[in-house]
């Protein structure tokens, strides 16, 4: 093994290109900060929290917001703030899991089905098709209730519908690269399908896969938040957004903060991630690099 | 008698063309029914425009694309069969540097690992031993051994080219193929870069097979020289022969073509009428007849054969020059 | 200030583009100049500054470029400081210009003869469908059948011909000058002859000038009249044609004829040691001393002038000493 790793000076260069790039954006701007403040919320969640996120204390229940409870609290008296802060590590995980699960099937796939083409390209694309003729939500929903509420599956139930995107993604990048001279010379060199796929295509499909993952990050957590509030997401007392916000529908006309700072939480997450895509997809582009 | 490194025999390699399914089934003819003797030690140059079948030609003599018929023999041994170890023996001999500076270097990967691959599949032998080869051969392309610790887009495409020779070499083989390896540079550049082949093949005891449409390099790099034309040889020879006299009006006016840097020399012009027929339904007859000035009706009703009109002097022609 | 060409009089021009790696000094005062119906080539190797110059004429620098000093007379206006919209009444219809790659240039959703007498219609301020007469007067002259190509989608037609339309809309509209940016370094050499040798014969049938950005020596020698070698965004000599091949005084240039390999020539090439600058951190001085062999010490410290050297002969190097350069320190 080498001792002296050198760092690359371009590899910096190109780093402070994207810091350059992204210090332009106004809006990729808030989009870190949104995800950064999620980030550190989740991080120090438990010092953040004021109570126990399921402690049931009927006495104090349905009260409005107030410098005890900020955002008050909900029908069996939990404080609704403390849920909030616990949620974001429920949501994070899910996140988290979701990519990394749906991320791999769809690379391998896509990578395969690219580089082999023909037959094995057809059917592993075909399957492909086939997730993708129901609606995501529907299809999530089915493999929810299939395999039966809980987080897990809730995580599993998402995989398995996001990762046809990336499929496609990495299989378009798949043809591209294989028939690029850099892989040609490495087949004349005599190296064998599995070791040009995997040690050489493989890799430079990652990167618009991860473009692609933030951009979706959003909208994994609507869909997760869309399964708990349809109670086939993650179970009481686990407070998780959705099934919050699903827990103070019967209360929306007098008590709405139950409903109302769970989803606000939604929707700026959502926001964040998807305003964090966008730079990091234009920050990315070639046209815009140069 | 000079050995023969590689010899090819009615090489034949076809891709279909999808059209819809009722028309009869059409396929480009990129290299169609190719001979070629290619002597240990020369630079062997294929010269052609676009669509003349030099690039497939080299691919298919590596076995990057697997020919339609015919023999490629290597050392005397058939190539064109063998599997497994056998192959992977004949891969290591037979190498290939690309046009394109900026498509033949993984984008991602350290300039060690890209020349390093080679080593890793083909020798049995430590990271260091890999490493230390590797610093002799980015030397003797002119490098120096800190630039394995980069990646490809640090470098020029003078420098770049260089690394892909280095990737080419560093397996010691006995054949390379030069794909157009200066086209995409400037000329000061490619002055260097083909000053350091020259010298890199008398050192490394090497054989060329140099692919280019630029005749001002034939002359000066290559000892043989084949022109090609719709996937046909036209004419093949030594260099000195076919300079001083082309026989096939192809070569002809290929010559012709080409500009010279120097106002002072005038000529008459003499232009290629016409374009470059598809390969895909080439011309009846002689292939170029359509395009020559000489061609008689002789030419569009009767393949000429590539024969000897002197020794060593191959022309496919009914009417050379 | 006496103009040194009729036609066209760049002078001290300076372009920079600004990019995260800070600024890119692009031209960093160009002279080059043109008489009318003139050939003049415009040859350097990659980076030099060739096609910003002539993009920078043509007034079609665009964001994150800007045209920072210097002046463009044409035809007795000064570019620089005409606006857009005037500046749009010039571009296409007195000084027009075709690419390097013919096929990109073309709009390939439109039919052929559309685009042309798009051209026309413009200059002329008439319909469309009423050039179609001059379409096809044109695609007979750049030597294409001008029934069909006329009603042609540009994928239709190869890279030599695409090139023709290409011309064919360039001189549509009768421009005084047409600017050809490495019009023939995509297509093969027998198609190259041609090309070159129909914008020969149009420029003489129409007096048109024509501008030839190339890095090709060879296509200089047959077709220009006058030279400009360009270096890192400088010019650095300029002389007739016949002259700069005879008796090049650069080093540069020097070096730079002696790296091109031709037929008849198995000598060894001469190459120019280094590489071509870094334009963010160009060299002090002379932007070519740490490649010449003759550098000296003012080399390093000062930008040589660009100047006459014998009549008609420009050289931007202090191993010459111009007839009538006055120094600046007395």
């Amino acid at each position: 093994m080498e001792k002296t790793v050198k760092v690359s000076k371009p590899f910096m260069d190109d780093l402070k290109h994207t810091v350059f790039l992204w210090r332009k954006s106004r809006l990729t701007m808030i989009g870190s900060a949104i995800i950064l403040i999620f980030l550190l919320m989740a991080a120090f969640a438990p010092l953040i929290a004021p109570y126990d996120p399921v402690h049931q204390d009927l006495q104090i229940k349905l009260q409005a917001p107030s410098w005890q409870h900020l955002f008050g609290t909900d029908q069996f008296g939990r404080d609704i703030f403390s849920r909030v802060i616990i949620g974001s590590r429920i949501a994070l995980w899910i996140i988290f899991l979701v990519s990394v699960i749906s991320g791999s099937i769809g690379i391998i796939v896509g990578v395969t089905a690219g580089y082999f083409g023909g037959i094995v390209d057809e059917v592993l694309m075909r399957i492909t098709d086939m997730f993708l003729a129901f609606p995501s939500l529907v299809l999530a929903m089915a493999f929810a209730a299939m395999l039966g509420p809980n987080l897990t599956n809730t995580i599993i139930a998402i995989s398995v519908v996001t990762w046809t995107t990336y499929a496609r993604l990495s299989r378009a990048e798949a043809i591209k690269v294989k028939s690029q001279p850099y892989i040609e010379a490495i087949r004349a060199a005599g190296g064998g399908n599995l070791r040009i796929m995997f040690l050489h295509v493989l890799p430079m499909c990652i990167s618009p896969v991860l473009v692609q993952l933030t951009l979706r990050m959003g909208t994994i957590i609507l869909t997760a938040a869309s399964l708990g509030f349809l109670g086939l997401g993650v179970q009481p007392p686990t407070p998780e957004w959705g099934a919050m916000v699903s827990d103070g529908r019967n209360y929306l006309i007098d008590q709405w903060w139950i409903s109302t700072f769970p989803g606000i939480f939604i929707a700026f997450v959502v926001l964040g991630f998807n305003l964090l895509g966008d730079g990091i997809r234009d920050m990315l582009d070639p046209r815009l690099r140069r | 008698m000079v050995e023969t490194l590689i010899k090819i025999r009615d090489l034949k390699t076809y891709f279909p063309v999808k059209k819809s399914i009722f028309s009869k089934k059409l396929f480009v003819r990129a290299v169609d029914n190719v001979n070629m003797d290619v002597p240990k030690g020369s630079t062997f140059a294929v010269v052609g425009e676009s669509g003349s079948g030099k690039t497939t030609l080299a691919r298919t003599v590596l076995r990057l694309i697997e020919p339609t018929s015919g023999e490629i023999e290597f050392e005397g041994k058939d190539i064109l069969g063998l599997r497994g170890k056998d192959l992977l023996e004949v891969r290591r001999n037979m190498q290939i540097v690309f046009q394109d500076p900026y498509n033949s270097l993984h984008p991602r990967k350290l300039i060690k690992n890209i020349i390093g691959e080679g080593m890793k599949i083909h020798f049995k032998i430590s990271e260091i031993e890999i490493r230390d080869r590797i610093a002799s051969v980015l030397k003797e392309v002119g490098l120096i051994d800190d630039h394995m610790y980069r990646y490809a887009h640090e470098f020029s495409g003078g420098q770049r080219q260089r690394i892909a020779f280095a990737r080419a070499i560093v397996l010691k083989p006995k054949f390379i193929v030069l794909d157009e390896p200066t086209s995409a540079l400037d000329v000061s550049v490619q002055a260097m870069v083909l000053k350091m082949l020259k010298e890199i093949k008398v050192q490394e005891n090497l054989t060329y097979m140099f692919i280019t449409h630029n005749l001002s390099l034939v002359d000066y790099i290559a000892d043989k020289v084949a022109v090609m034309y719709v996937g046909e040889v036209v004419e093949m020879g030594d260099k000195t022969t076919i300079f001083k006299h082309p026989s096939h009006p192809y070569t002809d006016l290929l010559m012709a073509s080409n500009p010279i840097p120097d106002p002072k020399f005038v000529r008459e012009k003499r232009l290629m009428k016409g374009e470059i027929p598809s390969s895909i339904n080439p011309p009846s007859g002689c292939r170029f007849h359509n395009r020559c000035p000489f061609a008689d009706e002789r030419c569009a009703r009767e393949e000429p054969e590539l024969r000897e009109i002197k020794p060593g002097h191959l022309v496919r022609c009914h009417y050379p020059l | 200030m006496e103009l040194r060409g009729k036609l066209l009089d760049v002078s001290n021009l300076k372009v920079s583009f600004y990019t995260y790696r800070g600024v890119v000094k692009a031209l960093n005062g160009v002279e080059l100049w043109m008489d009318s119906g003139e050939r003049l080539g415009v040859v350097g190797e990659t980076g030099c500054g060739k096609s910003v110059t002539s993009l920078a004429v043509m007034r079609l620098i665009e964001q994150p470029g800007e045209i920072q000093e210097g002046k463009i007379i044409f035809n007795g206006k000064n570019l620089v400081e005409l606006s857009e919209e005037k500046m749009n009444n010039i571009r296409g219809v007195e000084m027009s210009m075709i690419f390097q790659e013919p096929r990109s240039s073309l709009n390939p959703v439109m039919k052929v003869g559309y685009q042309i007498g798009e051209a026309i219609a413009k200059s002329k301020k008439i319909k469309i469908k009423n050039t179609y007469p001059e379409v096809k007067d044109m695609l007979r002259l750049v030597g294409l059948d001008p029934e069909r190509v006329i009603n042609s989608y540009p994928h239709e037609l190869s890279g030599g011909m695409s090139q023709r339309v290409m011309i064919g809309m360039g001189l549509a509209t009768h421009p005084k000058l047409l600017i050809a940016d490495e019009p023939t370094s995509a297509l093969d050499v027998t198609i190259q002859a041609q090309i070159l040798e129909l914008l020969d014969e149009l420029a003489r049938k129409m007096g048109n000038a024509v501008m030839l950005i190339t890095h090709d020596m060879g296509v200089v020698a047959e077709f220009c009249d006058k030279v400009l070698v360009m270096y890192a965004g400088n010019s650095v000599e300029y002389a007739s044609t016949a002259r700069l091949f005879e008796k090049p005084l650069h080093p540069y240039t020097g070096g730079l004829l002696q790296a091109v390999p031709r037929v008849g020539r198995t000598d060894e090439l001469k190459a120019i040691k280094g590489t071509v600058p870094d334009l963010v951190n160009p060299p002090s001085g002379c932007r070519f001393h740490p490649r010449c062999p003759h550098a000296m010490d003012i080399c390093k410290l000062e930008r040589p002038p660009f100047v006459e050297i014998e009549p008609d002969h420009y050289v931007a190097c202090y191993l010459f000493k111009g007839k009538n350069e006055v120094r600046e320190d007395g």
